[in-house]
């Protein structure tokens, strides 16, 4: 299990140093700096091996936070860990800077004792962490208040606290999709993915029993099949989804989720993540880019690159950025773009072409004259992939939420008096085209 | 030294103030200077000397304080093993604190203060809070178990703290369940044989419900250590998977890979034929799959899982190629990893996408990766056939480019790509000689030499080529150097006339101004064999090579397996085995997967003789599946002692059981009396007509072994021979075909004796259409052993101008007797007697027609020798020895009843191995 954990700052200092095995000395802390953070090359792996030590590191910021042991650990479950630690301390003070971690040492001792017992990751939900490590001091709690916690931390449901009241039952729905595209120059798809998050913030009382629908094909033709009449069963069938894989945040029960594919679930109190998935088939590529790239002798390209929008023309896209890489020996460039601003930044060899918006089924244009220095460099420009960014109000992978329910026993409140905001936001995660 | 001076003074000044401060009435204060020399211990000052100030702060109501003054403990109580007494009075009332929390603390906290002196006082608060009413505090004092385990194992267990712990993996909470697996887990590791973590159907149907309801954490805990368990039979191993499946969707990776090794171990069990099988090698797929969208640690992480995965079951993810591929953004540890699972996955169906991206790779920036993008492209022509010749002008392309490193990377590649497909892409040579000057790595160089050297007859200036790179003999690395001296020697067999010259030189160079003793030692065998009989070492040096693999860089199949049962860790990070890294007793036990429950012979053995098409260069490669013997895996030594080794297995139960097999064989086969290529004992024994048949070895007579339909147009049959010693395949090649076929060679992959040919196959003349010829190979028993399902079979591939045909065949033990089987009377008598009951096999042989000494003689032309004879009541006992190659004695008691006028024989056969000769066999054949 993990030996030890430590943090530096980005010259090397350790800020925090918790050792919880014998066999991790003093020394393991210089040996990570020397080797890792000193070293002379790019960090060629997350995982080192240093004299039958192995260091497991993740970088925030200018932050190195690293896990330290010599035993065959799992590594899946130590990186999972020291993420969940950023997430915890995120989450009591915010961005993991050296400042805020000096400020909260005390904290972030008083949280790794309880999160890592021997080197065993406990309890690392927040929810449950922020009623008993407050640093405050407990002397005021109840004895009944003190069971509570404990049974909380340790208990089935260790996520929520019982006794939550709202006087208003709301819940919003964030269904967060980030496209992937990767282009050849002729516009065939290379590949393609969505991967999607539904975050839920939940404001709900007592102990509510959650089921969450979406237009989930498998669910859709199962239902269909159960009603193989009824025309509206085929008719939304069609607009339904393949997902080729989803998880669930703890509180899903998974083994319904595996024998009935429903999802239902005790939701945490507040913002949290209730489902990742990832989906392959019948994506809708909010834009196209059609790259042309002209070599004019050894001192010249002529680049235009032509971006259309396809999407319902109602709709409208923001923060749209595209970004054309240019070779290293520029000196110099000309754009002309007919929307938005362009310029050309040297310092990140592109030039950057920014529109703030522009609604579906539109196209714009831009053209470019770049002039380079004679190089007698051998080796060819790599050509980068042009990329872009964007931001649009529909979910591309025609992923639909169709009900939440909310069922609450024991509380007089029901699924209708809870107000639901749903929500959906495409953005473009690498989308690519290669010129 | 001045330094030092100043620094420890500004640190004794320092803790002087903070002693002040700990001494001060105030909560307040004293609490802020707790803070301040926990501040000093993290950045590594020495503040132990504060080290009674700070106890005397921890009898306190306030959390925080106790907290971090029971932080300090941890760190100094080791130095301060005295000191650290204090504190147990402490200790031992917070264990009796009606808050939970506290009690938890103080059972935490005891457990890191690792002085010997003070575990036995805490052996009486830890038990209390192993029965603690509040989960919390067991949950916690679970873990102090292994804590104070890893302190004093005997105090651990005189005081029966283990049985304790074995009775929370039935507590109602599930997280204290999840501890303390994880607990025992740990102290079972360091006790490899004693049966601590029983698992048993109950213990597993316990931790499968609590698998449920605990926590992420506690879920692998959990999974973890069901992978250790081996169910008994095929239902229970589906049941288990049933179960554990739902776990693949969680969000925590490392649930989902433990989940992933469980199953991947437990579907071992499974029958292939079973829905369920199928259904579970879909459903794990798309977690894969999806692990791949987790953060770039993670991801490399699962990426070095999937690659062995990927090794042991490509079929899982063979449609996923698309995901493999490499993003502009991806980290270089990513990327690596990501091609090296894009070049096991590449088959006929996806190879155009793949080398399209490959191509794309190579004109990165970073070196390596570049490098391996360029070795992937010779990879995929290697592995896919249809891709090679797609893949020679990629890399043609390449080498246009003239950047250094990817030219020299190319040239490596194109070396392997003309020994696995000779005669075909050599036309690029010259393209290749252009850019011989570019050439500064080692291994770049001596590729390009022995393309030289290989093809000196076609490149008109090989001897030019060869004598500039001479100049520089001695400078060049010691790869480089053999390389020049072999492909000189090449040349010189190729052009005699012109290259004298240049020969002497290099051998000179070799022989007399060299230090290396290799280079040395080669220049002298071919000096030597050049001088004395040109026409050997032409056959020495020009011999035909043997194929090579398509897959590179496989995983050894052992440790395959092992690192399949430690999937998420990071011996699957490393690819190395747990013992590698870990100092200790820890992990160095071996896990194996296990076996298919069918008879206890896992999945039949390398029935993998692949369909025609399916080319598989080189048959040594194809045992992927894990061998049947049970012991350790054989060293890597040669010929006979491997042999016995991997025959033996585990010791004497298994080599009995296997010639028991043999002989029991030979009985079943008797039905199939007559189908001598069968072969078996029964085939000796097969005397019915024979008393007019000329005396010597049995000998089945040919039958066909590859049918010309299955070959394109060539047919084989033939069949095994024992003559003077030596045994002999005797085949009839015949071309049914249209054209003429030539280029004749022979491989066999490992089998149970270690039977390998003795020489290359000779076909000398081409055969031309409806020509047959006869072809003898001798062969030699001391090639690589591995035991074949039955274990006479035999598999070869046989290798013509067209293309490489493979079928598998049996070969009559009786082949493998020796000639020197006769054992000494007495010796025979003595190793009689010791047989034990259970190494006899006994079977009946019907209708034969001999008498008892027909028979004897009959059978010592096959090599089966009568010790002696008895007669008693009319019955006649022959005794009789016989030895296998591979050094193993079989004696048998052979009674012969003359009686009613059908001559019934009646055998009774003993099996034993005497080990004593073996050993001594072995020693004489080193």
């Amino acid at each position: 299990m993990i030996g030890g954990l430590f943090i530096y700052n980005h010259k090397g200092e350790v800020l925090i140093s918790r050792v919880y095995r014998d066999d991790i000395g003093r020394n393991a802390v210089d040996a990570f700096r020397v080797n890792v953070i000193h070293a002379r090359q790019q960090v060629r792996s997350p995982v080192t091996n240093i004299a039958r030590t192995s260091f497991f590191h993740v970088k925030r910021s200018n932050i190195w936070l690293a896990a330290v042991t010599k035993q065959n650990v799992n590594a899946a479950m130590v990186f999972e860990f020291l993420y969940k630690m950023c997430d915890v301390m995120t989450a009591y003070f915010g961005k993991i800077s050296e400042e805020n971690i000096k400020n909260n040492f005390v904290l972030i001792y008083e949280l790794l004792d309880e999160i890592l017992d021997f080197g065993y990751p406990q309890n690392s939900e927040t929810g449950a962490l922020k009623t008993f490590i407050t640093q405050q001091g407990i002397k005021g709690q109840t004895k009944e208040e003190q069971s509570q916690i404990t049974s909380q931390v340790t208990g089935q449901i260790g996520w929520r606290r019982e006794g939550i009241k709202y006087r208003r039952n709301e819940l919003f729905l964030d269904v967060l999709e980030s496209v992937n595209l990767l282009m050849s120059p002729q516009g065939q798809v290379l590949s393609a993915h969505v991967s999607g998050r539904v975050v839920m913030k939940s404001y709900l009382s007592g102990m509510p029993e959650c089921k969450f629908g979406m237009n989930d094909k498998i669910v859709i033709d199962k239902q269909g099949k159960g009603a193989a009449s009824d025309d509206a069963g085929k008719s939304s069938g069609k607009q339904s989804i393949a997902i080729d894989d989803c998880t669930f945040h703890q509180c899903v029960r998974l083994s319904k989720f595996d024998s009935e594919r429903s999802i239902s679930f005790i939701p945490p109190d507040g913002e949290y993540e209730l489902m990742r998935y990832r989906t392959t088939k019948d994506i809708i590529l909010p834009f196209r880019v059609i790259p042309l790239v002209r070599e004019v002798g050894r001192t010249k390209l002529e680049v235009k690159v032509v971006i259309k929008s396809n999407f319902k023309p109602s709709l409208l896209a923001q923060k749209i950025e595209v970004r054309i890489p240019t070779p290293l020996n520029t000196s110099g460039v000309q754009v002309i773009c007919m929307k938005g601003k362009a310029k050309y930044k040297a310092s990140e060899n592109a030039i950057v072409w920014k529109i703030k918006r522009m609604a579906g089924m539109k196209e714009s244009q831009i053209s470019a004259e770049i002039e380079l220095l004679p190089t007698n460099d051998k080796k060819k420009w790599a050509r980068p992939p042009i990329s872009m960014n964007f931001e649009v109000p529909f979910a591309p992978s025609g992923l639909k939420v169709r009900y939440l329910k909310v069922f609450e026993s024991k509380l007089n409140y029901s699924d209708h008096d809870v107000i639901k905001w749903v929500r959906y936001i495409g953005r473009s995660g690498i989308y690519e085209t290669r010129c | 030294m001045m330094c030092d001076f100043l620094f420890s003074l500004v640190c004794t000044g320092e803790i002087f103030e903070l002693k002040a401060e700990l001494n001060s009435d105030k909560k307040e204060k004293k609490k802020e200077a707790v803070k301040k020399v926990i501040a000093s211990m993290t950045v590594g000052k020495d503040v132990s000397a504060l080290f009674p100030d700070v106890v005397n702060c921890m009898q306190t109501d306030n959390l925080e304080l106790k907290k971090l003054v029971y932080l300090y403990l941890m760190n100094y109580a080791k130095s301060q093993p005295d000191m650290a007494i204090m504190a147990v009075n402490t200790f031992v009332k917070d264990c009796e604190d009606p808050n939970p929390l506290i009690r938890a603390l103080a059972v935490r906290t005891m457990g890191c203060i690792r002085v010997d002196k003070i575990t036995e006082y805490l052996c009486e608060p830890l038990r209390k809070c192993l029965k603690d009413e509040d989960p919390y505090v067991r949950k916690t004092a679970a873990v102090c178990v292994a804590k104070l385990h890893d302190i004093n194992a005997q105090l651990v267990e005189d005081q029966g703290f283990l049985d304790t712990l074995k009775d929370l993996i039935s507590d109602s909470n599930p997280m204290v369940v999840a501890n303390a697996v994880a607990a025992l887990s740990e102290i079972a590791e360091s006790h490899p044989n004693s049966n601590l973590l029983d698992l048993n159907p109950q213990t597993i149907n316990k931790l499968l419900t609590a698998l449920n309801e605990c926590t992420e954490w506690g879920q692998i805990f959990i999974l973890d250590c069901l992978a250790n368990y081996t169910p008994r039979d095929d239902r229970e191993s589906q049941s288990i998977c049933e179960r554990v499946t739902p776990r693949l969707s969680h969000a925590n990776s490392a649930v989902v890979l433990s989940a992933v090794k469980v199953l991947m171990k437990f579907m071992e069990m499974l029958p292939k034929d079973l829905d369920y099988y199928g259904t579970l090698l879909k459903k794990l797929a798309p977690p894969l799959v999806t692990l791949l969208s987790a953060e770039p640690e993670l991801q490399y992480v699962a990426l070095r899982n999937i690659n062995l995965i990927v090794q042991r079951r490509p079929e899982i993810l063979k449609h996923e190629m698309k995901v493999f591929f490499v993003k502009y953004n991806d980290p270089i540890y990513v990327k690596l990893e990501k091609l090296d699972i894009m070049i096991r996955l590449a088959s006929q169906a996806n190879i155009a996408q793949v080398l399209a991206e490959l191509k794309e790779y190579a004109t990165e920036v970073d070196v390596d990766f570049v490098r391996k993008a360029v070795r992937a492209i010779g990879r995929c022509a290697i592995k896919v056939e249809q891709s090679a010749e797609r893949c020679v002008s990629t890399l043609l392309d390449l080498i246009q480019t003239k950047v250094n490193y990817v030219v020299q990377e190319a040239i490596v590649v194109i070396k392997d790509i003309f020994r696995k497909y000779p005669n075909k892409y050599e036309s690029v040579i010259a393209t290749l000689c252009e850019n011989l000057d570019s050439l500064d790595e080692p291994e770049a160089r001596a590729a390009m030499i022995w393309i030289v050297g290989e093809y000196a007859e076609r490149i008109d200036n090989a001897d030019e080529l060869l004598e500039s790179f001479l100049e520089g003999f001695h400078d060049e690395s010691t790869q480089v150097q053999l390389q020049l001296l072999t492909a000189i020697v090449k040349l010189f067999l190729k052009k005699p006339t012109e290259t004298q010259e240049l020969v002497q030189q290099v051998l000179s160079l070799a022989t007399q101004d060299s230090d290396n003793p290799d280079l040395r030692d080669r220049g002298y065998i071919y000096w030597r064999l050049l001088s004395t009989d040109p026409v050997a070492a032409k056959e020495v040096v020009l011999a035909e090579k043997p194929l090579i693999s398509e897959e590179t860089d496989l995983i050894e199949p052992t440790l395959l397996e092992e690192l399949i049962c430690h999937i998420g860790t990071l011996a699957s990070v490393y690819h190395k085995p747990p013992s590698a890294f870990v100092e200790g007793s820890r992990g160095v036990q071996h896990k194996r997967l296990p076996g298919s429950s069918a008879a206890g012979v896992s999945e039949a053995p390398p029935a993998v003789i692949p369909s025609q098409g399916d080319l598989l260069g080189d048959l040594l490669n194809l045992d992927l599946t894990p061998p049947t013997t049970t012991g350790p895996p054989p060293p890597a030594s040669s010929g006979m002692q491997m042999g016995a080794m991997d025959l033996l297995g585990g010791g004497l139960d298994s080599l009995v059981g296997l010639l028991n097999t043999v002989l029991s064989e030979a009985v079943s086969l008797r039905s199939s009396f007559n189908v001598p290529v069968s072969g078996g004992l029964d085939d000796l024994f097969d005397l019915g007509g024979g008393v007019g048949m000329p005396m010597g070895v049995f000998n089945p007579p040919k039958t066909v072994w590859l049918p010309a339909m299955k070959a394109k147009g060539l047919e084989i049959s033939g069949t095994f021979v024992r003559r003077a010693g030596v045994i002999q395949m005797e085949m009839t090649l015949t071309n049914k075909a249209m054209s003429v076929m030539t280029d004749f060679a022979i491989q066999f992959n490992r089998n149970s004796f270690g039977l390998a040919p003795a020489g290359p196959l000779q076909v000398l003349t081409p055969l031309s259409p409806n020509q047959s010829i006869e072809a003898a190979l001798p062969l030699s028993t001391v090639g690589p052993v591995m035991k074949m399902e039955p274990l006479n079979n035999l598999q070869v591939a046989v290798k013509n101008n067209i293309d490489v045909f493979y079928f598998s065949c049996q070969y009559p033990i009786s082949m493998l007797f020796a000639e020197d089987g006769k054992m000494e009377r007495q010796v025979f008598l003595a190793t009689w007697k010791d047989i034990p009951n259970d190494n006899e096999s006994q079977f009946q042989i019907k209708d034969c027609h001999l008498n008892s000494d027909a028979a004897s003689n009959k059978l010592q032309g096959s090599n089966i020798f009568t010790i002696a004879k008895r007669t008693v009541e009319g019955q006649d006992m022959l005794y009789q020895s016989m030895k296998l190659t591979n050094g193993i004695w079989v004696l048998a008691e052979l009674r012969v009843q003359a009686g009613n006028p059908n001559y019934t024989v009646s055998t009774v056969l003993v099996v034993l191995a005497v080990f004593k000769s073996y050993f001594s066999n072995t020693n004489q054949n080193e």
